[in-house]
């Protein structure tokens, strides 16, 4: 493994002043007395259908005064039973479900799958789909981030990001419906390539994106990083230690942000990530602001990533050449018996597995996101598909992170924790 | 008079087929040396009860270890300095069917060491409990409840194990079991009736309720004294 480096400070702004506020601001806090009242606890309900909870969750409150005495999140409203649903499936039909639980980073999920899959069955996909993978995953990467900022942005007043950032995503949106077909259900891969090579002209609209978005990235950052109302809101709130924060199992962007080096894709790379030249973020106090920063540097290092990807791309196929896992096409199979015999068990059988179980780890958008496959010899469909949940175990923090916290504070730690329901509750 | 059919409640009051011993196994330990240096130091310090190892999909290594010794063992790679497997990545469940033992499967990864090892632990269906390890790692505590709320398995010790994503009065059984119907136990019109029975005070339970104690007075007001 290469040796890492971490070159990019996401340290606090050295032209803030050692109170964390803007020092040439004419903005201070004052302090105000705290009038005596006698409180009472109080049992308060957020959700399940609220906006600031993101999806359907519910936050049972315990509540002194305005502070958080204990959360209790209630989930399982959004509950589909993708991993039931994909034990009656053949391996290429749990495709769609798996772009259907993280809906707003979706290639991420398909890749992961089928790359436990193919990690299972031993198949070892071409070059080009290599590359184009880690297009998609880090072109979803800024998809799922891009999402988590607006609407963080909102949850502490600022509604301009908000704008901005889906101006931004909805680009890609047009860069999904071009290269899938959707703009939200993917469903993009196959085990053993994609669903189609990328199209013509798809590579340049994406470096068009490429070379603008830093610009829109920035802006964003001038009205959010050094925003006194911004810095308020997320400093020294829902903070974490580095140890704590590796007991409780975060990942991603929330356990960088804690000062922890644990980056899938330079502790257990895949796809030769170890070849690609970025860097890794990682934060220093574990709250809010750190969280942010994270996330807003990890954009920046994907346009680097995809820069670089788009920059070695070879040609060749994008399918694996074996009859036995890629489907003919369709000229192929309208004119040749063996090709149509070959569609024909695919379509009907499926594509046998050996006898094992593979637990497949990547770098999600929110973290490490695993996938865990299980079979029995030659068999078409899976034992037990077990998706590891980035956010389900992130959200399971939200009683520590909050605790003593004003219920405002409450709502700010539970956007940047960046969780999406749909993969929660599964 | 013909004998009533079975209904979905019989289903569940008659709870998990008993282990069948001519069931085919599911994937077992092979014998053999691993590069794992883990598995070696598991094997020479809990003996019997580490029952094998394996590697599976090229580069990851499984050991199946005893149900009665798991709690001893993972404190042991937790602490021990030069395992250290300070992340649990993921705690799930396995049920192969037709009465085959269920498996709790352990993901852990130490980010001293840059190691990945995933442990197996078989249950017979008699006697599905498993000493908790939610004590060790904080991540372990809803992942467990997720795997007691699907697969039924019980973890002794847990400090909260309640169904998770499954409403908490559930009343058709464990739903990634394999002897589970994909639409449920109970019949679309039993569904159907259970969802119209329901009450929508349920969802705060008598625990929830008692949190905030009786309910509260407003005070009166009274006038704020005029300052002079």
């Amino acid at each position: 493994m290469a040796e890492r480096t971490i070159e990019v400070s996401v340290g606090r702004n050295p032209e803030m002043g050692v109170d964390g506020f803007p020092a040439a601001s004419p903005m201070r806090p004052f302090d105000v007395p705290e009038p005596r009242l006698d409180t009472e606890e109080m049992l308060i309900n957020i959700g399940p259908q609220h906006p600031a909870t993101h999806g359907v969750l519910r936050l049972i409150c315990e509540l002194d005064g305005e502070t958080v005495m204990s959360v209790t999140p209630d989930i399982g409203y959004l509950h589909s039973s993708f991993e039931k649903l994909g034990e009656y499936r053949t391996w290429n039909q749990i495709v769609p479900l798996t772009d259907r639980m993280d809906y707003l980073a979706p290639l991420i999920y398909n890749c992961a799958y089928v790359m436990a899959v193919e990690k299972l069955m031993g198949i070892e996909v071409t070059e080009r789909c290599k590359v184009v993978r880690v297009i998609c995953m880090e072109l979803d990467r800024i998809f799922g981030h891009l999402l988590w900022l607006g609407t963080t942005a909102i949850d502490v007043g600022a509604f301009t990001p908000f704008l901005y950032a889906f101006q931004q995503r909805e680009r890609i949106y047009t860069l999904h419906e071009a290269l899938t077909g959707a703009r939200i259900t993917t469903s993009a891969t196959r085990v053993g390539g994609m669903m189609a090579d990328l199209p013509e002209g798809w590579v340049n609209e994406l470096l068009d994106f490429l070379n603008t978005f830093p610009d829109t990235l920035h802006e964003i950052d001038s009205l959010l990083t050094r925003n006194q109302i911004h810095i308020g809101r997320t400093q020294g709130v829902g903070a974490i230690g580095a140890a704590d924060a590796i007991n409780y199992g975060l990942t991603g962007p929330n356990l960088r942000a804690a000062g922890v080096d644990y980056d899938v894709r330079k502790d257990r790379p895949y796809y030769d990530y170890e070849t690609y030249d970025f860097d890794v973020p990682i934060g220093e106090h574990g709250d809010c602001y750190d969280r942010y920063l994270c996330r807003m540097e990890e954009m920046r290092q994907s346009v680097q990533i995809l820069h670089q990807a788009i920059a070695r791309l070879p040609g060749g196929p994008i399918n694996v050449q074996d009859p036995n896992i890629s489907l003919p096409s369709k000229t192929e199979c309208m004119s040749d018996m063996e090709s149509m015999i070959h569609h024909f068990k695919l379509i009907t059988d499926g594509i046998p597995a050996p006898e094992g179980d593979c637990y497949m780890a990547i770098e999600g958008s929110k973290g490490e996101l695993g996938m865990y496959v299980v079979a029995e010899e030659g068999s078409t469909k899976p034992v037990r598909w077990r998706i590891r949940p980035p956010s389900f175990v992130n959200l399971s923090t939200i009683a520590k992170l909050a605790e003593g916290h004003l219920v405002s504070d409450l709502i700010m730690i539970n956007a940047s924790l960046d969780i999406v329901l749909g993969e929660i509750d599964r | 008079m013909t004998e009533r059919p079975l209904s979905g409640l019989d289903a569940v009051e008659r709870g998990p087929l008993p282990s069948d011993p001519s069931a085919p196994a599911a994937p077992a330990p092979v014998e053999g040396q691993s590069d794992h240096p883990s598995v070696a130091a598991l094997a020479s310090r809990f003996g019997p009860a580490v029952q094998g190892h394996r590697l599976m999909a090229g580069d990851q290594t499984v050991v199946w270890i005893a149900p009665e010794k798991s709690l001893e063992i993972l404190t042991w790679l937790k602490d021990d300095p030069a395992q250290q497997y300070d992340m649990m990545s993921d705690v799930t469940g396995v049920d192969y069917g037709s009465g085959r033992p269920i498996e709790v499967v352990y993901q852990m990864f130490s980010t001293v060491h840059k190691r990945a090892l995933r442990l197996r632990c078989r249950l017979p269906l008699e006697a599905l409990e498993i000493d908790s390890v939610a004590g060790l790692w904080h991540s372990a505590n809803w992942l467990e409840r997720e795997v007691y709320d699907l697969f039924g398995v019980t973890f002794k010790g847990h400090p909260d194990l309640r169904r998770i994503l499954m409403p908490f009065d559930y009343a058709e059984g464990h739903p990634l079991r394999k002897d589970f119907p994909l639409r449920g136990r109970f019949s679309r019109a039993e569904q159907t009736r259970r969802a119209l029975a329901q009450d929508v005070e349920r969802f705060y339970g008598s625990q929830e309720l008692a949190h905030g104690g009786p309910p509260q007075q407003v005070p009166a007001r009274t006038e704020p004294e005029a300052e002079g």
